[in-house]
């Protein structure tokens, strides 16, 4: 799908953003069935938890933190330009500013999820 | 009339019926989400983190008091109606006739069993869990 039709920022924009709807919608059905066996069955959620908070639990809470963060912002734009037709014109600007956040918020934000299973300094300490 | 643009499903024409409600209620749900999901995101892997999150720190912490639990419970409802309008466009995309409905009326069914198991959850976390 994404690579190849060559149709340009527009189709990426759109692809990405189904991809990372659908990957937050089964992270979604994930996240209700934890919490509710955090009433259900807590201590089986807090075997769950020991996974989450583990390094391969982190990296995939990054990357659902990366398609929540795509999504929200992409949205964003797609509704800018759903109310106000006039900024179609400048839709592949607003997606690269997109991306400026994307990466101004998500580096460090990787960094700060990922940290303590490292070792490593986070804003806590 | 610019009612198509290049970034997401174009609104529907025709006036006021169901898939315009739908087209709307997306962009409004879409809208609350990105204060309330983003925000939650952010409190459960900045301000707080999840190695400390265990069932009993809900009850203690996160979930001690309504207005927390009616805010996840708001969030619940937004992400329920977001998510799965959100994939009832894209299986549409990809399926018709009798799939279609099939397919649609299960996805309906698991909307509404994540709905349930979301509310209990945030209504019923046991108060005999403190010792």
């Amino acid at each position: 799908m994404l690579l190849r039709y060559r149709g340009g920022a527009g189709m990426i924009a759109w692809g990405f953003h189904r991809l990372s709807g659908v990957a937050i919608w089964l992270f979604i059905l994930l996240h209700v069935l934890d919490i509710w066996l955090a009433s259900a069955n807590p201590g089986l959620y807090d075997n769950l938890l020991e996974i989450y908070a583990s390094l391969p639990g982190r990296i995939g809470e990054a990357l659902v933190g990366a398609a929540l963060l795509y999504h929200a912002l992409n949205g964003l734009r797609v509704i800018a330009l759903d109310f106000w037709p006039r900024l179609t014109r400048y839709h592949k600007q607003l997606w690269y500013a997109c991306w400026v956040v994307f990466f101004l918020v998500g580096i460090p934000g990787a960094y700060l999820i990922v940290a303590p299973a490292l070792g490593l300094p986070t804003l806590r300490g | 009339m610019a009612s198509i643009t290049r970034a997401g499903r174009a609104r529907p024409q025709g006036g006021a019926g169901f898939e315009m409600a739908v087209w709307y209620l997306i962009r409004l749900s879409g809208l609350a989400l990105f204060v309330l999901a983003l925000s939650h995101f952010s409190i459960t892997h900045f301000v707080s983190d999840p190695a400390e999150q265990t069932s009993q720190w809900i009850f203690d912490e996160r979930w001690n008091g309504l207005f927390w639990r009616t805010l996840d419970w708001l969030m619940l409802q937004m992400v329920i109606f977001h998510s799965f309008l959100g994939m009832r466009t894209v299986l549409g995309d990809y399926l018709k006739g009798g799939a279609r409905t099939a397919v649609l009326m299960a996805l309906y069914l698991l909307a509404f069993v994540v709905f349930v198991m979301g509310t209990v959850a945030v209504m019923s976390m046991p108060v005999g869990l403190v010792p």
